[in-house]
């Protein structure tokens, strides 16, 4: 089956960054389909390469991105919720004149339509957020 | 239509799981997660809501009540206890997910 996932909420803030992912990689190792992760709202902090937790905790998003390594999964960041959090990819700093990036390579960030057509091309839309 | 409604709030915290036993319909599934399991206590205000919901299955997800000391024992009647891959097939097994967030 073909899920698609929808992250509302920030890493290290509940539990939602860790339920999505928790069930992303359960739903994997059953064999099924994740057509696309969206991260909306505050969502969008899980795709910073600049995050760095203390040793002896999770790295929310190394483990996405390991995640998606290993599975080819499709991490998108919303555009509009990026640029009002300061998530930046080369084509934001650049028409938006910004002097860095942040955004982790594993993640890329598109507009609202990529939720959409997720939730039109997969069987299931499942929503974690607050 | 048989919808999974997922609740990830405590009921004394906020109004998702009053909301969700408002709108749930027989022959759909409640999965209680995150701070939502505190719903599925034995002697709580939920227990009742839980228990008077009429061909509603209820689930709650293991790893959340170990996390919170919530033992099998003190679990609602009726409330099947499931493990991420359970959340999985709750969700393929459904025709939608309603997530109360």
């Amino acid at each position: 089956m073909k899920f698609a996932i929808q992250v509302n909420e920030g890493p290290y803030q509940h539990q939602a960054a860790d339920s999505a992912y928790l069930f992303t990689r359960a739903a994997l190792e059953k064999g099924h389909e994740i057509f696309r992760v969206f991260f909306y709202h505050d969502g969008v902090g899980n795709g910073t390469r600049l995050t760095t937790p203390p040793q002896d905790d999770r790295h929310i998003v190394n483990r996405w991105a390991d995640l998606a390594e290993k599975h080819g999964l499709d991490l998108v960041l919303c555009v509009a919720a990026a640029q009002r959090r300061g998530l930046v990819d080369d084509g934001e700093a650049e028409r938006n004149g910004k002097d860095a990036t942040n955004i982790h390579p594993k993640f890329r960030i598109s507009g609202l339509g990529q939720l959409i057509e997720a939730a039109v091309q997969s069987d299931r839309l499942v929503v974690f957020g607050d | 239509m048989s919808e999974l409604h997922t609740v990830n709030k405590s009921p004394f915290e906020k109004s998702s799981f009053n909301s969700c036993m408002e709108h749930v319909l027989e022959g759909s599934a409640v999965l209680l997660y995150e701070d939502g399991v505190y719903a599925a206590i034995k002697g709580t205000a939920a227990e009742g809501k839980v228990k008077s919901a009429q061909g509603v299955k209820f689930y709650a997800l293991g790893p959340d009540l170990s996390a919170r000391g919530v033992a099998v024992e003190r679990v609602t009647d009726g409330v099947e206890i499931v493990d991420y891959a359970g959340f999985v097939d709750l969700a393929a097994e459904h025709d939608k997910v309603v997530a109360w967030v």
